[in-house]
């Protein structure tokens, strides 16, 4: 055990202030977004052996800062996030260093445009200030995909962060800077998120754009922030969130926006998700959610049980449908055009195949081969149109229950993070981390991670998912769940 | 039940163009196998009456201007990650026999 969490596991940064009291600060002259971004860079570098990160963009985060301060002197607001530093995960493309995705094959890979959300959140004065380790191209669930080396937990070492925005979450965890960004496709937001006592949001399918973010399964992909507190992702959400016309899956943010107000929890309908309370989660786990559903309905909440009965197949659907696009999204790199090229080829056909073969790790080959088959001729049906099918199903049972309860809650995963190594022989085992996540992902719905206790002193998160769109109304419950859990 | 043998393996491989070791073909027959066996459940899934579903968004055709924007970048910033290039274009083997 690092030891470094003995107290005060799952509460607000004691390095950071609020992501809105630093940006006011900063505006108001309080604090200069110089001595924010050199604090992040000093954090980053004393806690280099967790691995969180792959690259720091000081540079230019330098740079940037001095620009803030300079406007914050002649007088001239800096932005709704004025100077506050953030890590993004290795798939977003900025400024400053290259974009691995964590893979070999796009090492060295520098963006010649960013991504909407860093041009978004720039344009509101935030800082990024470092890239965060995944999987490589976030597939996985614990880093150690990644091809360059696994991140490991912030409260103890010889066990994983989660994934695959391991980086990200390990990076909030440790308080290298306020809010760090991931991207869930599966739950790779909200299974970091657990593993490390952070909070990690999954918008609603489409809020924020996925343009310039390096495409895994783009039915499913969706971008968010990882943080200390409910109200924090919110507000980063608030910047992020919205149509983007180089994005043609993007929808219209709430006319209201995602300023949280306080919502009391006495009366909301809240259902428990029967099947994800079954005999696969730890003693250990399930003790913290229960004792979280205990002080919910202490609160006030009416909480009660409802049943979901495709949920148990989600796994199934979605390691159909996510290997399928994400075989095609991966085709793109062939060592033409980008990314890392088999220098000795003697024709084109070599080229590709040696570029490919040599520059993917192997669970991106893995997962392109399972898309290659279920949708290769004579199994189309069987497979693909058969799991696109059963989500419909999971849809409409959804949209059942939601005329009921007005959240969703269960376990984010059913263990605490597993040991560095336990699983990485046996990627069906490791798939199975996905298994409360992956619904979320296949109907389009928010959802989050909020930390709810520790078992054996590894952090336990509590998983709340609302209807599609309903994202204030979900982080608002959330964070007077966060509350009463405190 | 869907067992994947070594040919299966490499067929596949180079519908996706992959090249692999040895020791990878023997992995992947056995890793795919099991992952194709538990996606298997499915089969057994009543989905009489209901269509698939591609996309959640219920968003249809989104439509914009058919206009040339320009966003400032110059071509060599385009081109500064291809692995060859000659005068400004992409350099690859040879396409046509």
């Amino acid at each position: 055990m690092s030891g470094i969490f003995e107290e005060n596991s799952s509460a607000a940064s004691r390095v950071w202030e609020p992501i809105t009291t630093l940006a006011a600060k900063v505006n108001k002259g309080e604090l200069k977004a110089a001595d924010l971004v050199e604090k992040s860079l000093q954090l980053i570098a004393e806690k280099e052996d967790y691995k969180a990160i792959i690259a720091v963009t000081a540079e230019r985060a330098l740079e940037r800062a001095k620009a803030i301060d300079e406007m914050v002197a002649q007088g001239k607001p800096a932005g709704r996030l004025a100077g506050v530093p953030f890590i993004a995960k290795d798939n977003y493309l900025v400024f400053g260093a290259e974009t691995t995705a964590a893979s070999n094959i796009l090492k060295g890979f520098t963006a010649p445009y960013q991504a909407t959300v860093i041009e978004k959140l720039e344009a509101e004065g935030a800082i990024c200030v470092a890239k965060a380790n995944l999987d490589a191209f976030a597939h996985g669930s614990s880093t150690e995909n990644s091809d360059f080396f696994t991140t490991k937990n912030p409260y103890d070492q010889t066990r994983v962060a989660g994934g695959s925005s391991g980086g990200s979450a390990a990076s909030v965890a440790l308080d290298l800077a306020p809010f760090a960004l991931g991207s869930d496709t599966g739950g790779s937001i909200r299974l970091p998120a657990s593993f490390d006592g952070v909070v990690g949001y999954k918008p609603t399918y489409g809020l924020v754009s996925r343009s310039g973010v390096v495409a895994m399964a783009s039915s499913t992909d969706c971008m968010g922030p990882l943080t200390r507190t409910v109200a924090d992702a919110a507000v980063v959400l608030d910047v992020m969130a919205g149509r983007d016309e180089l994005d043609s899956t993007t929808i219209e943010r709430d006319p209201a926006g995602y300023v949280l107000g306080d919502v009391d929890l006495k009366g909301k309908k809240i259902g428990i998700i029967k099947e994800y309370m079954g005999d696969g989660m730890e003693p250990g786990v399930r003790k913290c959610i229960e004792q979280a559903i205990e002080a919910l309905k202490q609160a006030g909440a009416e909480v009660c049980e409802v049943s979901l009965p495709s949920i148990s197949l989600a796994l199934a659907v979605y390691y159909i449908l996510v290997p399928a696009e994400l075989s095609s999204n991966l085709a793109r790199h062939d060592g033409q055009r980008f990314g890392y090229s088999y220098p000795d080829a003697k024709d084109l056909a070599q080229s590709y195949e040696k570029s490919r073969g040599l520059g993917f790790g192997k669970e991106a080959k893995r997962r392109i081969m399972i898309g290659t088959y279920v949708l290769s001729s004579g199994y189309y049906d069987a497979y693909y149109k058969k799991a696109q099918t059963i989500r419909t199903k999971l849809i409409q049972e959804f949209e059942a229950v939601f005329q009921d309860v007005e959240l969703l809650i269960g376990p984010t995963a059913p263990m605490v993070a597993f040991k560095i190594g336990e699983n990485a022989n046996d990627p069906l085992q490791m798939y199975l981390a996905d298994i409360m996540t992956v619904a979320a992902n296949l109907v389009g719905a928010p959802a989050i991670s909020i930390p709810c206790g520790l078992s054996d002193g590894l952090p336990v998160g509590l998983q709340l998912m609302a209807p599609q769109k309903h994202d204030r109304s979900l982080l608002e419950l959330a964070k007077a769940a966060e509350g009463v859990l405190a | 039940m869907a067992k994947l043998t070594r040919d299966d393996v490499l067929k596949l491989a180079s519908l996706a163009r992959i090249s692999l070791s040895d020791d990878e073909v023997t992995e992947f027959s056995e890793e795919l196998s099991v992952i194709l066996q538990y996606v298997e459940q499915l089969s057994s899934v009543d989905v009489s009456g209901l269509k698939p579903t591609n996309q959640v968004t219920g968003l249809t055709n989104i439509m914009r201007k058919d206009e040339v924007k320009d966003y400032g970048y110059a071509p060599q910033d385009l081109l500064k990650n291809v692995p060859q290039t000659q005068d400004n274009l992409l350099k690859v083997k040879r396409m046509i026999a």
